[in-house]
């Protein structure tokens, strides 16, 4: 089938404004929107910009609008698709460097700023620091992120206010906090209780629907919130 | 341009650079330069286990683990080295549980394991519970709990930068030079040590599970320099690949209970390994595919066959095998165990082929995986450049991009991701030793001389060849020829497809020429270094002329340790690849044959 891809183009370094350009070419309906991007680069235009990596939805390098809405070109088959016309856009709320390829740099400052890491300051015993089948299960759900920033980005609490620290960050946050061997949850949600924390979510559930990893992103924000306001974990 | 100075420089930010870097900079001053951010390496698609003698729930010991390594490298492993992994792997997965990493948990609390191939009880030859797991994305939760501590711990990284040439001055190693990938920037990183960590390149091959970064960038710097590669024909298909498209199922699909069956509903690996059957090491299974679907016994006489995880057909062979729980019960799985144990592979079939492997088996094909070949090292992760092993001051390689050799002619599921840990542990011990006693050498006077004329050459080429053309060319000759099963016309086939392609490159079109994120001319360079590894691969190949783990040859059948237990050194000159050979290093077990 014939499948028409209108992407977006920027490239600081040419005296063109933002604009799209139209590429038209023969797919298959498995083809991943990721294969329809190498191909226009390929055989049509080497100059596109876009990242990837894994290609199968693990490494989160590829996130971007397609018609819309935050996904991973790599997940998305063209027989996924209502229409044969795609839209492909950078993802929002983070500069543009060139096409599709979008600074991430904001995105990791927000994730470094709620301690996305285990602490423990106990002298570790000589084995594994023990953890039911249940307490490992509290916090299943959000070990699966992999920062590809489609959450966040699809966030008009992010598109607004740029120092909100995102789904994304909450989501890392709620790993550790509801980690039945970590120390430091009253830390993290000190943070997160802070002006640009976790108010600034408004429950609109972009975030969950953007998704690849399907983590319940607002579920995770609203047990967060709840905690602070309980002052406990449950 | 700018110019950077650190004791040590980490090339590579996945699981063996981030732990390189973890140890190295406790002491010494460390930068990881990285052409991905850290968290998109490939060690994240890792899925299955990391193997430890842990023994949490039934009897297990290190030197089982170690006995295992060298059955499933078909004694061509280093046995020195080895002995070091296993007896290290039990304080690494600990020291990974301290770090935080959400391993799955036994009911007790422990950390869970399951079989895995070729992974045996060495006194009934059954399957041992040995891969320590987090559902099915363990290196998911290995290379995310590095980069968290890598935060903990305030490491330098200078993400998406692009290293074209490693510094070497009289014969010791003095830093690297490294393209700004955001600006088009040169920058000039003066060190002491450089630990490789690049990771393996199987996009060499057409039907692959590597991501689009694994494209050999460590080793063919290193060919560069005039350093060999060792074992290259030494590639791992892994058995079950997603048909066509090659994203891995991870082996733990069969250690939860998972069977292979042909187009006759056969479980065929009853014939080839009547013991451990479906969890024999990945060459065995791999082969044994093969020949099947040669012998017209694909599904619907394709070339595929069914990797079948659903409950019914689990219980059926779980009977007849009197597979039993740790607890002595018979081994019985529900829809909602396979559920949450195999979580990602649910989703892959379900999101690329529309299947769902709760109800319906996976169509499966082996897809290129793992390099056992690489840099040559010792288990210190010292680089080592000929036949006398000799040490080359300062560099250190770890990870898939090395050879120490643990992995041989064939490696064990689950012993990368140990291999990453262990060995990037040691080398980053090594280079800050190394660090804190030795001075910085000198840089070469033009220090971004050699990389700029390189790049330069490819900037500018401006000819007719596409490279989507010259990599599809040598992605098939590679998988048809120096694949899972190799002949001698098949391989010099591809020896002179490789060398007519390496002639086109030279002719190949970048069309763009800025420098801001210019992902052309990365992807060209990384086409360059896959041609070289690929005629390193096919001519090592070519000159083996025996059977031995990943390298099965029709024309010559048997494993031959008269003349061919020896590892393979290749160096790429410029009238080609010159061999030579150095020895096995054989302790406590003597070469015989292999059954499972």
């Amino acid at each position: 089938m014939q499948v028409t891809l209108k992407i977006f183009r920027y490239n600081p370094e040419d005296n063109l404004k933002k604009h799209y350009d139209t590429f038209t070419l023969e797919a298959d309906p498995t083809d991943r929107i990721l294969d329809l991007l190498e191909r226009i680069k390929g055989t049509e235009d080497g100059t596109l910009g876009f990242r990837r990596a894994c290609a199968h939805g693990v490494c989160g390098s590829d996130a971007i609008r397609i018609n819309g809405v935050n996904r991973l070109a790599c997940k998305v088959l063209v027989q996924d698709l209502k229409s044969r016309n795609v839209t492909i856009e950078p993802i929002l709320g983070l500069p543009i460097e060139k096409d599709l390829i979008v600074d991430m740099e904001p995105f990791f400052d927000h994730y470094r700023s709620v301690m996305p890491y285990f602490v423990n300051d106990d002298p570790p015993p000589k084995k594994e620091r023990l953890q039911s089948p249940e307490e490992r299960e509290r916090f299943d759900d959000t070990t699966k992120c992999i920062l590809c920033a489609a959450c966040s980005t699809s966030c008009p609490s992010f598109w607004v206010n740029e120092e909100y620290v995102g789904p994304a960050a909450i989501v890392n946050a709620h790993r550790f906090i509801f980690d039945s061997r970590d120390q430091a949850a009253a830390e993290r949600l000190e943070i997160l209780n802070e002006q640009f924390g976790v108010y600034r979510c408004h429950t609109i559930f972009n975030c969950t629907d953007a998704c690849p990893r399907d983590i319940q992103v607002t579920q995770a924000i609203g047990e967060v919130k709840k905690a602070i306001v309980d002052g406990r974990l449950d | 341009m700018q110019k950077h100075q650190y004791e040590v420089v980490v090339v590579g930010a996945g699981g063996a650079g981030l732990t390189a870097a973890l140890y190295a900079s406790k002491t010494a001053s460390t930068a990881v330069i990285s052409k991905l951010y850290p968290t998109r390496s490939h060690t994240g698609a890792a899925q299955g286990g990391i193997g430890a003698a842990l023994g949490n729930t039934e009897e297990d010991h290190p030197e089982w683990h170690a006995f295992d390594t060298v059955k499933g490298s078909d004694y061509l492993g280093d046995q020195e080295a080895i002995d070091f992994m296993a007896a290290e792997a039990v304080d690494a997965v600990y020291e990974l549980e301290h770090m935080g990493l959400p391993f799955s948990r036994n009911p007790d609390g422990t950390i869970a394991q399951r079989p895995f191939g070729g992974h045996t009880n060495n006194e009934t030859g059954k399957p041992v519970r040995r891969a320590c797991y987090a559902a099915d994305r363990t290196g998911h939760m290995i290379l995310q709990t590095l980069f968290q501590q890598s935060i903990k711990n305030k490491v330098t990284f200078f993400d998406e930068f692009y290293v074209l040439d490693i510094l070497i001055v009289d014969g010791k190693t003095a830093g690297v030079v490294a393209l700004e990938l955001a600006t088009g920037e040169m920058h000039i990183f003066h060190s002491k040590t450089v630990i490789i960590a690049t990771g393996g390149h199987g996009r060499v091959w057409e039907i692959t599970s590597n991501a689009y970064s694994y494209t050999g960038d460590g080793i063919a710097l290193t060919l560069r320099k005039g350093i060999p590669a060792e074992d290259m024909e030494f590639f791992q298909f892994h058995p079950t690949g997603i048909y066509r498209m090659g994203i891995l199922i991870t082996e733990g699909v069969r250690g939860e209970g998972g069977v292979l069956t042909n187009g006759e509903g056969d479980r065929f690996m009853e014939q080839y390994a009547p013991t451990v059957k479906d969890l024999a090491s990945r060459d065995v299974i791999s082969r044994a595919m093969y020949l099947e679907m040669k012998d017209g016994r694909g599904i619907d006489g394709k070339r595929y066959l069914n990797l079948d995880v659903t409950p019914d057909v689990v219980n059926h062979y779980a009977e007849i095998d009197g597979r039993k729980n740790p607890d002595g019960s018979p081994y019985r799985v529900t829809a909602s165990d396979i559920l949450n144990k195999l979580p990602d592979i649910i989703d892959f079939c379900e999101t690329y082929i529309g299947v769902n492997p709760i109800s319906d088996p996976m169509p499966v094909q082996p897809t290129a995986h793992y390099a056992m070949g690489g840099i040559p090292t010792n288990k210190f992760g010292e680089v080592v450049v000929d036949e006398k092993n000799t040490v080359l001051p300062g560099l250190y390689a770890a990870g898939e991009v090395a050879c120490v050799s643990v992995h041989g002619a064939n490696r064990l599921g689950t012993n990368a991701l140990l291999d990453l840990i262990v060995f990037g542990k040691y080398s980053g011990l090594k280079a800050a030793e190394y660090s804190a006693n030795e001075p910085y050498i000198d840089l070469p006077k033009d220090p971004t001389a050699y990389a700029l004329q390189q790049l330069d050459g490819i900037r500018k080429s401006n000819g007719q060849e596409r490279m989507i053309d010259i990599a599809a060319e040598m992605k098939e000759v590679m998988f048809d020829h120096v694949g899972v099963f190799r002949v001698e016309e098949g391989m010099q086939e591809a020896v002179d497809k490789i060398r007519e392609l390496k002639g086109r490159f030279k002719e190949i079109r970048v069309d763009d020429k800025g420098l801001k994120y210019n992902m052309n001319l990365i992807e060209a360079w990384e086409l360059s270094n896959l041609i070289d590894i690929a005629e390193v691969t096919a001519v090592s190949a070519l000159a083996r002329k025996e059977s031995r783990g990943a390298h099965s040859r029709d024309d010559y059948t048997e494993r031959d340790d008269k003349n061919w237990l020896k590892h393979t050194l290749a160096w790429m000159e410029k009238d080609g690849v010159r061999l030579a050979y150095k020895p096995v290093q054989i302790t406590k077990y003597q070469p015989k044959a292999r059954k499972y």
